[in-house]
């Protein structure tokens, strides 16, 4: 049999979370990304920052498959996950639902804008996958959200309506329900820009626990710079779709290398 | 003559109401029906027009421009006098029901497509992030908050859809029309007959009228929406 016939075995046990592998996205004639090399460790925590149009946002949205890459492949857990291998050859193609939906469980994501359901209460927001994705039956999917709810310092709004929560709330239910999956990655998208400014801290206080108190692998964009350096094991800055530079929170943020990188930093202030 | 076809009437009337009563028990069993099927056929063809097969999608569009740009008239006239020919004889009042369903149904099926494609494109991606495939996204997520906007704009299409019924009077169906048309006949008392039919059908598009915006306060204190239209 000849070799080029044997389909591309996925890697075992690699150590990596995630891989982009010569990621290139771009919209219309906008590339966003330009051949992305990028590898996350299991239980790492990585923080991106740069300019807004750097990125970042873009790349939580490809692992999410809530975009298609253009080119390249992104991984999960060392196998293909934005492809997969079809025919003889074990050829990449792009995925199809059956390929990605038991890959995206892995996955959890929390959105700028929050995203919660508003046609069910805080706890049904909670519930929702847990009990229709995962089967998880009625109480035990209840007391799972009950748990995080805690968790998140919401146990007393299991019943309200989201639309009737602070901002900060509405982002901590969004966090508790993606929580709820179990997921071993999680993204963190922004999650405070859309918050007053005093609604910020309750937020990250939560996601500080999240990160303290589990060995989820974290993968955020955020402009709160005092977050990325506590939570973070390295940070990437991004320039015009590509990683400028990267380094520890102490080595990026006190002593980068890249006029750009100071620039940016001096913006935050 | 039109005096006495007056003072004739309110006896006539009152002989005819227990058939003018099951007139209108077939009028509303029309609308009923006619709306059960326009509902099937609208979301059946409003969440095909979503589809990503292009050969779908103008299979959709061809249908359903053809139902809406073809007169329910003519459409009725067709099931009944025409498919006998070709060797399918249906009922007169399956005759109606399908016409009815399939010309409200194709203008249904835009509501659906327009309500659907209306939910934020950010729920879905929610959706997608807790690992919701298509079908559940669209019935756990996407289709409970079109519904509340598919609502004032269906209210709209029961109305015109009950208003539509008389039609079927015209293929022998003997709904409220065809009974008040023979009380007409019969008595000679046109205007008063037909003010008569003005009434009843006034009323029961007020009834069906509330009935839908009960629905839709309903479905918006779900939402957790406030107010909504009287």
């Amino acid at each position: 049999m000849p070799t080029d016939t044997v389909p591309e075995a996925p890697r075992a046990r690699a150590p990596e979370k995630v891989r982009f592998e010569g990621v290139t996205k771009r919209f219309g004639d906008h590339t966003v990304l330009d051949g992305l090399d990028l590898t996350v460790a299991p239980g790492e925590r990585v923080t991106l920052i740069g300019p807004s149009g750097s990125g970042k946002t873009t790349i939580l949205r490809l692992l999410m498959t809530l975009e298609r890459v253009t080119d390249g492949v992104v991984h999960l857990d060392g196998e293909p996950f934005s492809h997969m291998p079809a025919g003889p050859g074990g050829k990449l193609v792009p995925a199809d639902e059956r390929h990605l939906g038991p890959r995206r469980r892995r996955i959890g994501m929390v959105f700028q804008q929050f995203n919660l359901f508003p046609h069910m209460s805080v706890l049904a927001n909670v519930v929702e996958a847990p009990r229709h994705v995962l089967g998880l039956d009625a109480d035990e999917a209840a007391a799972r959200a009950r748990e995080l709810l805690a968790l998140v310092g919401l146990a007393g709004k299991a019943d309200a309506h989201p639309t009737r929560l602070s901002g900060g709330q509405q982002q901590r239910v969004a966090i508790a329900r993606a929580l709820a999956m179990r997921p071993d990655l999680l993204l963190l998208d922004e999650v405070t820009s859309a918050l007053d400014p005093e609604l910020v801290a309750e937020v990250l206080d939560v996601l500080r626990d999240v990160a303290d108190g589990t060995d989820i692998t974290l993968l955020c964009v955020t402009h709160e710079m005092g977050f990325a350096r506590d939570v973070s094991d390295r940070l990437l800055m991004f320039d015009r779709g590509r990683v400028l530079e990267a380094g520890t929170p102490d080595e990026l943020l006190d002593a980068p290398e890249h006029e750009r990188t100071r620039s940016f930093l001096r913006s935050l202030r | 003559m039109t005096d006495s076809g007056t003072t004739a009437f309110l006896p006539a009337l009152g002989r005819a109401l227990p058939a003018i009563g099951e007139g209108l028990l077939v009028t509303l069993e029309a609308t009923a029906l006619g709306a059960a099927l326009a509902l099937l056929v609208a979301f059946a063809l409003g969440l095909a027009a979503r589809s990503r097969s292009r050969t779908v999608r103008g299979a959709v569009r061809v249908t359903v421009e053809f139902l809406r740009g073809t007169s329910l008239y003519v459409q009725l006239f067709w099931l009944f006098f025409a498919l006998p020919m070709l060797g399918f004889r249906l009922e007169p009042m399956a005759c109606g029901v399908l016409a009815l369903g399939l010309n409200y149904g194709a203008y249904g099926a835009e509501v659906v497509r327009g309500a659907v494609a209306a939910v934020p494109a950010a729920q879905t991606e929610a959706a997608v992030a807790l690992g919701m495939g298509p079908g559940l996204r669209l019935r756990r997520i996407v289709l409970p908050q079109a519904y509340v906007l598919m609502l004032p704009p269906f209210k709209n299409l029961l109305v015109q859809l009950l208003k539509s019924t008389p039609l079927l009077s015209l293929v022998t169906v003997a709904d409220l029309t065809f009974r008040i048309d023979q009380l007409r006949s019969a008595t000679g008392g046109t205007a008063a007959a037909y003010l008569l039919l003005l009434l009843v059908y006034f009323g029961v598009a007020v009834l069906l009228g509330a009935a839908m915006n009960a629905l839709e306060r309903r479905a918006k204190a779900r939402l957790g929406v406030t107010g909504g239209s009287a």
